[in-house]
């Protein structure tokens, strides 16, 4: 049954299709007030399903599409895909108002920006509340494509389309990736339905497809998620616009490749390689992000390096959540605060890094530029900018009583508990894990403090800003305002959050454990002189100390300049490709349509002659042959003669009457293998067509002139020989066996009976098989316009007598 | 293009007349002996081909002004008209069916749908062939 | 004589391919006429030869000859006679046009980029 939550999956994409009508026609109102009524909308309506899918509950509706072929439309809503569906919707509503006063009606493309931002919404809602994996990666890759889309929005930018399609070809290379994993899941498990994979979890893990499916999946998860060292996307998808980066490219699309990575985590949660990969290159991206993000200049930059290094810290946690996998139970699982961090953290990432988003759009709009190098001292001019950037900036440090505080303290104390992880040998090397998250917390410190103090407070350098400064409008700040609000509220009531969100999405992560019990999760700011707040304390230590020493020693970012290592990667192959492809495709693509014909041929001879020897399916029935005939012996012997003459004349005359000869031999043949319909068919064809030779041949006899130049083509006659001899191979495999019943006795049968007929060819052509005549007749008809036009149209231009 | 060759001009008068009668008969023949549409058109087409060679292209015109492609369009109707035919007696496209009538002169006689289709057939192939022959007849 | 018909066809086959793969317009588009005769003979030596008596269910014959693969070829030889007269025309209108009779002098490739 269609139901509303389908309709609702599919509503952004129904309304893209309006937007460029409401555009063109009501443009007296900004387009984005049509737009926002439906993120709003489904928001509300997505809101109304956490009743039910609190706790273990989960939505399922099924849309029968092609029932024959068991092809379903599952909507699946549980804790996981809720969180994503509300955090789509809710960020997608106030991005969308942030953009009605960012894009300016009269300058913008509205029409293509609302389309490509639906597109996107629509597209992400299907991914995240889909059973089929298939459906996933269809929606998944329109997520690629509408990214593409909106980071070349502003296309006359040369920067622009390079980071378009940076993006695309890395994150569709990752997609690619996705698929080849999920069909080799489908290959073990045979299905493609999320839910039976996780069923049938057991007979994957025992599969030998299980590492590679596992690496592919994850392959696509981290090239869609910016991980190292498919970062490099990132920070040039900035050339977008600024909702498009708080929306994409930080909040929501981005998260996908978490989402997939949560999804699957019941999956493969019990290998080594599973724990260790995640969370490893979840640090590492952390740390090396963070360490970027300190070099950049641009605040884009910076937010950009930041949420690489946030995605790997969420990433991280997730795979230190896999450990609690491994036990039965809820009771004394410590590590099951792993991916509640995680998930609260993916929230309160949301939060921030959409307000911090907003407000460098609202500097950049207001000021001109985006360079902390020109920038500072913009506090008092611009104020409520500057405690949206205060709060979201504390919260991203870690600071207390914002929200980032308690996720990072939880981060802290995930990462230091699953040091004791028995398995693994993390007891070995797992204490690197705590160091590499702290250290890469110091610098996340150091980059917000720069984002916030760089920006407004110090001298204003008037002169080097492009615009004079000023508040924005309200209409402007309400978005992040509202972002904030949350940053401040998530921050002193987080435990609003557990019942209704986070602990159904850890049932959806963990089903398993859900099962034993409920997660009791509880989060609150004093744990009491843990080691955690200690750490917390050293981060701020440390941080304001290093902040302090780049804020004298201004040379950062010619100290250590920026490491292009895996972007020249990336152009580099980029090239090679460009240039070997282009080599290789001028190395085949002669532009002679002689070989083409070899490459065709060549081909279809190695198929033929494999399959034909292959299989076996060479035989030679000589039994029921038919005795050969003195008639047949002589018109055999003026069918290989005329041929041969066709082959080697150098008369235009012989040629003509030669084909002419071949054509009435073979008329004859049909004569004698009963075939009167065909003997009549061909000998009149003959005559017209030899007629139709003849008066080319009169009207032009020049082009026959070329017949004269005539060299025996050894390469040429070996290649047509081979071609020859195979279909003489296939002719009496072919003719001498009969695996089947032939249809045509049902044709002998009901000929008279059905159509009236005597005539069995007849009737198969204009009653059986009626609709081929009829488009045959079309191909005839087209053909002889075809020769109509050729001589008689005479487009301008195209003569050159 | 202009031939002087009585012989042939006048063999032609008289057999011209008896391959087009042959083709017709062939045509309509067609569901009960070798022959039909494509085979009646085909040798139509040689009947005029034959005048054109015994002829040229300027007298053949003026004794036949016919525009063979508008021929080609309305066996194409034709055709298509069959099978929508098959609408009004809501069975699919190109159903087709034949019963048994009585003439005057002829006596009983089968007459198909077929025939119609056929028709489009045989009408398609000559203005194919002739649009061909004559466009590049014709060509300077 | 199926043996024989087989070689036949192939035979065919290697002179219309040897055509085909000629430079010469003309000789190509003979070739491609040879090629079609021999998918014909082909199409008619798998069906099985003299197997019966003609398709014509007048003739009351116990077995008839299979009606399908002549129906096939019936088509294709309308078919192939469409598409030779439509190259034919179109080599000779080549000729006219650009006066090259041989498809190296065709190439469209030089001028790209």
């Amino acid at each position: 049954m269609f139901t509303i939550l389908h309709l609702a999956i599919i509503a952004p994409f129904l309304a893209a299709v309006l937007v460029p009508l409401l555009y063109k026609f009501i443009p007296r109102i900004h387009t984005g007030w049509f737009v926002l009524i439906v993120p709003i909308i489904l928001f509300s309506y997505f809101l109304s399903y956490l009743p039910e899918v609190s706790g273990t509950g989960s939505v399922m509706k099924t849309f029968e599409w092609i029932p024959s072929l068991g092809i379903n439309y599952i909507a699946y809503v549980d804790g996981l895909g809720l969180l994503f569906a509300l955090l789509i919707t809710g960020i997608g509503a106030l991005v969308v108002l942030y953009s009605i006063y960012y894009l300016d009606k009269h300058k913008e493309q509205l029409n293509n920006f609302y389309t490509y931002l639906l597109l996107f919404m629509g597209a992400m809602l299907g991914l995240t509340l889909s059973d089929n994996l298939i459906v996933l990666y269809t929606f998944w890759e329109i997520t690629s494509i509408s990214s593409f889309l909106l980071i070349s929005y502003w296309y006359t930018k040369e920067k622009s389309r390079y980071g378009a399609l940076k993006s695309l070809l890395i994150t569709v290379m990752g997609g690619f990736a996705l698929l080849v994993g999920f069909v080799l899941i489908a290959s073990v498990t045979g299905t493609y339905s999320i839910r039976g994979i996780l069923e049938a979890s057991d007979q994957l893990a025992d599969s030998p497809l299980f590492l590679p499916a596992m690496l592919l999946i994850l392959l696509g998860a981290f090239t869609k998620s910016a991980q190292f060292p498919f970062h490099i996307w990132l920070p040039d998808a900035m050339e977008a616009p600024t909702p498009v980066s708080a929306y994409l490219h930080s909040a929501t699309m981005v998260k996908a490749g978490i989402y997939l990575v949560a999804r699957m985590t019941p999956l493969f949660a019990v290998s080594a390689y599973w724990f260790w990969l995640v969370t490893g290159f979840g640090l590492l991206t952390l740390i090396w992000g963070s360490l970027s993000a300190i070099r950049q200049t641009d605040l884009k930059g910076i937010l950009a390096y930041s949420t690489v290094s946030q995605l790997g810290m969420i990433l991280s946690m997730l795979g230190a959540g896999a450990a609690a996998l491994h036990y039965d139970s809820i009771d004394n699982n410590a590590y099951t605060i792993a991916v509640a961090a995680a998930i609260f953290h993916l929230i309160n990432h949301a939060t921030y890094k959409g307000s911090l988003f907003m407000m460098v759009g609202i500097i950049d709009h207001e000021t001109g530029t985006r360079d902390i190098r020109r920038l500072g001292g913009l506090m008092t001019l611009m104020p409520i900018s500057f405690t949206i950037a205060v709060i979201g900036g504390f919260s991203m440090a870690g600071l207390p009583p914002f929200n980032g505080f308690l996720s990072k303290e939880m981060f802290f104390m995930s990462m230091v508990e699953i040091t004791h992880f028995p398995q693994y040998s993390v007891d070995s090397i797992g204490i690197l894990l705590p160091i590499v998250a702290w250290t890469a917390s110091i610098f996340t410190f150091v980059y917000c403090m720069m984002l916030v103090f760089r920006t407004f407070t110090g001298k204003l350098q008037k002169e080097k800003l492009p615009t004079k400064p000023h508040e924005a409008p309200f209409g402007m700040l309400l978005s992040p305002l509202i972002l904030v609000a949350l940053v401040v509220f998530i921050g002193f009531f987080p435990n609003t959050l557990v019942p209704t969100i986070i602990e159904p999405a850890m049932a959806s992560i963990m089903p398993e454990l859900a099962q034993t019990g409920s997660f009791g999760v509880d989060i609150y700011f004093w744990h009491g002189f843990s080691l955690e707040l200690f750490m917390t304390i050293g981060v701020v230590l440390l941080g304001t100390a290093i902040f302090l020493a780049l804020q004298k020693w201004n040379k950062m970012h010619v100290i250590f300049p920026e490491n292009r290592l895996f972007n020249q990667a990336y152009n580099r192959s980029l090239e090679g490709l460009d240039r070997s492809s282009h080599a290789l495709m001028s190395w085949h693509m002669t532009g002679l349509v002689r070989d083409y014909f070899i490459y065709i041929f060549s081909f279809t001879v190695v198929l033929l002659l494999f399959s034909l020897f292959g299989t076996g399916a060479f035989t030679i029935d000589v039994e029921n042959m038919v005795p050969v005939s003195p008639y047949e012996a002589i018109l055999s012997l003026v069918l290989v003669g005329s041929s041969l003459i066709l082959m080697f004349t150098r008369s235009r005359l012989k040629a003509v009457i030669s084909l002419g000869a071949l054509g009435y031999t073979v008329a004859l043949f049909f004569v004698l293998f009963r075939a009167p319909d065909l003997a009549l068919t061909q000998l009149t064809i003959e005559t017209v067509s030899v007629t139709l030779f003849l008066l080319c041949f009169y009207h032009f006899p020049q082009i026959f002139d070329a017949l004269k130049e005539t060299k025996f083509h050894a390469v040429n006659f070996v290649i047509s020989a081979t071609v020859g001899l195979t279909v003489t191979l296939i002719g009496l495999s072919a003719s001498g066996t009969r695996l089947f019943p032939a249809i045509s006795d049902y044709f002998l049968e009901n000929s008279y009976k059905e159509a009236g007929g005597n005539n069995v060819v007849n009737v198969i052509l204009v009653d059986f098989r009626g609709f081929d005549t009829l488009l045959e007749i079309l191909v005839l008809a087209i053909a002889s316009l075809g020769v109509y036009s050729l001589i008689k149209l005479r487009l301008a231009g195209g003569e050159n007598k | 293009m202009k031939y002087n060759d009585i012989i042939l001009q006048t063999v032609t008068k008289f057999i011209s007349f008896l391959i087009f009668l042959f083709a017709v008969y062939i045509f309509f023949n067609g569901h009960q002996e070798p022959g039909g549409g494509f085979i009646g058109g085909l040798m139509t087409s040689a009947v005029l081909v034959l005048l054109l060679l015994a002829f040229d292209m300027e007298t053949v015109r003026r004794a036949l002004p016919i525009d063979y492609k508008l021929m080609t369009a309305i066996g194409l109707v034709f055709a298509v008209g069959t099978g929508v035919g098959s609408f009004f007696f809501s069975v699919p496209f190109l159903s087709q069916t034949f019963g048994y009538f009585h003439f005057p002169v002829l006596g009983e006689l089968e007459l198909t749908t077929t025939l119609a289709f056929d028709l489009g057939v045989y009408l398609v192939v000559i203005g194919t062939a002739m649009t061909i022959i004559q466009t590049i007849g014709e060509d300077k | 004589m199926e043996i024989i018909m087989s070689i036949l066809a192939g035979f065919l086959f290697t002179v219309g391919l040897y055509l085909i793969l000629t430079k010469n317009l003309i000789r190509i588009i003979i070739g491609s006429s040879v090629l079609s005769h021999g998918a014909h003979l082909l199409l008619l030596t798998m069906a099985g030869l003299k197997t019966g008596a003609p398709p014509l269910l007048g003739l009351e014959a116990d077995t008839y000859v299979d009606p399908l693969p002549q129906a096939l070829i019936l088509t294709a030889i309308v078919i192939s006679f469409g598409v030779t007269s439509f190259i034919l025309v179109l080599g000779y209108r080549t000729y006219k046009v650009t006066g090259a009779a041989e498809t190296d002098q065709l190439r469209g490739t030089d001028t790209d980029e």
